[in-house]
């Protein structure tokens, strides 16, 4: 038979690949051979000169990088071990299940760059409630501009804001587990903890594995909230790859040299998610 | 200059008069304008109420609301009734107004007639934006603008962006604490020195360490010595600049302030930077908990809010202070940024011990008409009726619109007292201190107006920020931001940052 007609129907969904998934590609990777910025517009050709400088030339990308590797580990695995906890606390028969399942998940339907703004004001460190609490105790912590504290800040924030999502795809694995090994652990007499260890946590692994990639995808991109609270300071202690990327780009306009950081980015968290999600397998599935 | 404020009095007054009876006209169906009605001109209510500009659609593109993005949208408004015409006014965040309009400026199209934006980003923006027509530029209302802000404006000689707003840094102070004579025994007790408006910023200083962490105007709560722009890119390199031209514009030596005009070597890392940027990694003991982290708007609440004893910038927080809803009303005082016991000098490679002072004209708002607009004749007859005698007269009196005095005749202190309830001493205070840094001084400094002019302002955010933070010391943190300069320079191309440079070098030279 002859199924040459099916390119046809190929055709749409090649055609809309092409326009939003290839050609923005293509294009990023030749304007990053670009000098393009605010004086020469235009798609010159400068061969490999922006990622020369990247590699040899820019320690505050890789300081970036470190500073987002840090934060995004210690985000996730916070959402993930809270987030399991809130989902296993209600996918027991509870008072008032509905709703907590409701009440947990209302921080990640808000606004993110609003609520980044409502916690500026509440770590505001002289005029915010926080620091009006502590003062009670003599102490007033510096929220937003200590090198430390500005990047606990910005995990608390991305902790609440996004431990929900964890919270609703790990309740939907433990929706979906099976009954049977948990009737079978019952009858040989196992205890809530041995059954959390021995049968809960093992068939989650899959969902788990999966909900913490997509938060590592997420938390790698943290941009808003540091935009908003802190600009990446004080200094550069809380300046992420993803905000750099933002200065360079669309504050000091250097849109070839941002195209290299982008792709030099991209290829850096494909490899690293990559080598992640297969530790993650080996340490949680395998084991 | 005294004459000169007598001379604007009279014609303030003469235009009041003259326009009495068509005031009630227009300010009854425009109550912004009710403290003045109307005032006569080339763009005023009655001028535009004869054009017609119906079926024609002007977009803007604009600040946030309230600062400027409010009058934008209320004067589009305004003019809309008055013309016919469309108006669509599409509100910006600060931070995107530069990317917003250079993106489509750089693909040719034309999605804005009318760009608002800081008047530093002439150089980059000036290929893609209209000339202000002879008409404009000559007309009354033109002429009532400082030189200074005409300047600004100005490219080579040419008038690119329309004055919409004026901005200088000046010291803000709380006149009721440093004209306190039981403040000032207590300070010469404890310190030896007398308690006066700072000279200098050493006394500054030592003003805002003293009053620092204390309740001194007995309402219960800690006040603190100083509100600074210190946030990282939230304007912070303004704020840098203010403190250092003491330190390092040389009236004798001319040349360049932020390069050698010559050799286009950065001069940020000189002994007059660092001095300065030793002050102000100081200052961050004297600043409100977290007052390393304040953008503008943190340094106008809180120093408007009556929090701090100093504050340097621009005038909204003084505006702010000075508002009828402000807990420091008529307590404040303005005066010139304080100077330095010495300057730099950099053709000797040492310092002067003398008495240096430098006001420093600032970039502030400004707009303009898209060369690529088809629109053009209602654009610049927007701008102007924005700019008019009457709409900027009510406009100055409200703090969050963000539009300051840039006009000769702003600077008559009756119009404050009258119309704003302001103490007459502080009102004389405020338009000579303001009046002074426009026409007074011979050493003024003007903001960096370079290709690539946010590259260079970033570098400078990053350096310093890191100094304020801890995270290197004022003379690594300006090597760095020099490295970082050079770099800049290298790509940009040397002769086309001198040739653009050196349209701000003649202005500072007096030229």
């Amino acid at each position: 038979m002859n199924f040459k007609h099916k390119y046809l129907f190929l055709l749409p969904g090649f055609l809309v690949l092409l326009g939003i998934l290839i050609f923005p590609i293509g294009f990023t990777v030749r304007l990053s051979l670009s000098s393009w910025d605010s004086f020469f517009p235009g798609l010159d050709f400068i061969g490999l000169e922006n990622y020369t400088r990247l590699f040899t030339d820019d320690p505050r990308f890789w300081e970036a990088f470190q500073r987002l590797s840090f934060m995004s580990v210690i985000t996730v695995f916070l959402q993930y071990t809270i987030g399991f906890a809130l989902a296993h606390m209600v996918w027991k028969e509870i008072k008032f299940q509905r709703f907590f399942r409701v009440l947990f998940l209302i921080p990640m339907m808000t606004t993110p760059v609003i609520m980044t703004v409502i916690w500026k004001t509440v770590f505001h460190e002289s005029l915010g409630p926080v620091n009006d609490f502590f003062s009670l105790f003599g102490v007033t912590p510096l929220w937003l501009s200590s090198e430390a504290l500005s990047k606990v800040t910005v995990i608390i924030v991305e902790v609440w804001q996004w431990t929900p999502f964890m919270f609703l795809l790990l309740l939907a694995g433990l929706l979906s587990l099976p009954k049977e090994p948990f009737l079978a652990a019952s009858i040989d007499g196992a205890g809530p903890i041995r059954k959390f260890v021995y049968v809960t946590f093992p068939l989650m692994a899959p969902i788990s594995i999966g909900a913490i990639i997509i938060r590592l995808i997420e938390a790698s991109k943290i941009m808003d909230t540091v935009y908003v609270l802190t600009s990446g300071g004080p200094g550069t202690s809380s300046e992420t790859s993803s905000f750099y990327i933002f200065i360079k780009g669309l504050r000091e306009f250097q849109f070839g040299y941002s195209a290299a950081l982008s792709l030099t980015y991209l290829i850096i968290m494909i490899i690293s998610l990559t080598i992640i999600a297969k530790m993650l397998v080996k340490l949680m599935i395998r084991s | 200059m005294k004459k000169m404020i007598k001379i604007s009095t009279l014609t303030v007054t003469a235009s009041l008069l003259a326009v009495a009876a068509q005031a009630d006209k227009w300010s009854d169906q425009f109550p912004h304008i009710k403290n003045t009605g109307d005032i006569a001109g080339e763009c005023s209510y009655e001028s535009m109420s004869k054009k017609d500009y119906s079926g024609q659609k002007l977009t803007i593109n604009t600040h946030a609301v309230p600062v400027i993005g409010e009058p934008t949208a209320l004067h589009a408004e305004q003019f809309s009734k008055l013309t016919g015409a469309e108006v669509n006014v599409i509100h910006t965040p600060a931070g995107d107004l530069y990317s917003k309009a250079m993106v489509p400026f750089q693909a040719g199209q034309a999605p804005y007639d009318i760009v608002f934006g800081f008047s530093n980003f002439i150089r980059d923006w000036k290929q893609y934006l209209q000339p202000v027509p002879a008409k404009y530029v000559n007309m009354r209302q033109m002429q009532d603008v400082t030189q200074s802000h005409i300047d600004v404006n100005s490219w080579d000689g040419e008038m690119i962006q329309f004055p919409i707003d004026g901005d200088r840094h000046y010291l803000k102070y709380r006149k009721d604490v440093i004209d306190n004579p039981e403040y000032q025994a207590k300070y010469k007790a404890e310190t030896g020195n007398e308690l006066r408006v700072p000279q200098t910023w050493k006394e500054y200083g030592e003003m805002a360490t003293f009053f620092n962490g204390w309740d001194w105007d007995n309402d219960g709560e800690l006040e603190y010595g100083s509100a600074e722009v210190m946030k990282k890119d939230d304007l912070m390199f303004a704020a840098f600049f203010s403190r250092s031209v003491a330190y390092a514009k040389n009236p004798r030596v001319p040349g360049g302030y932020f390069f050698d005009l010559e050799s286009m070597e950065p001069l940020i890392n000189g002994p007059g930077f660092v001095e300065a940027l030793t002050d102000w990694v100081e200052a961050t003991k004297y600043v409100p908990p977290g007052g390393i982290n304040f953008g503008l708007g943190d340094e106008i609440n809180s120093f408007g809010g009556g929090q701090t004893l100093f504050s340097f910038s621009w005038d909204d927080a003084f505006v702010a202070a000075m508002q009828d809803d402000s807990p420091i009303k008529n307590k404040v005082g303005a005066a010139p940024l304080p100077g330095s016991d010495r300057v730099w000098n950099r053709s000797s490679g040492a310092w002067e011990n003398e008495f240096n002072q430098a006001p420093y004209i600032v970039w502030g708002w400004t707009a303009a008409v898209a060369k690529a607009s088809k629109n053009q004749d209602v654009a610049f007859d927007y701008l102007c009726f924005f700019a008019n005698d009457a709409n900027h007269q009510a406009d100055i009196a409200i703090g969050r619109f963000g539009v300051n005095p840039f006009k000769k005749s702003d600077f008559v202190p009756e119009l404050y007292v009258e119309r704003q309830g302001w103490d007459p001493e502080i009102a004389k205070q405020y338009a000579e201190t303001l009046m002074e840094m426009e026409e007074g001084s011979t050493n003024r400094v003007f903001p960096l107006r370079v290709p690539g002019v946010f590259q260079f302002n970033s570098a400078i955010a990053t350096g310093t920020s890191k100094a304020l933070a801890g995270q290197l010391s004022p003379q690594e943190a300006l090597d760095e931001v020099a490295v970082e300069w050079k770099k800049i320079v290298k790509r940009i191309g040397a002769d086309t940052v001198r040739e653009a440079y050196a349209i701000g070098v003649a202005l500072e030279d007096n030229l």
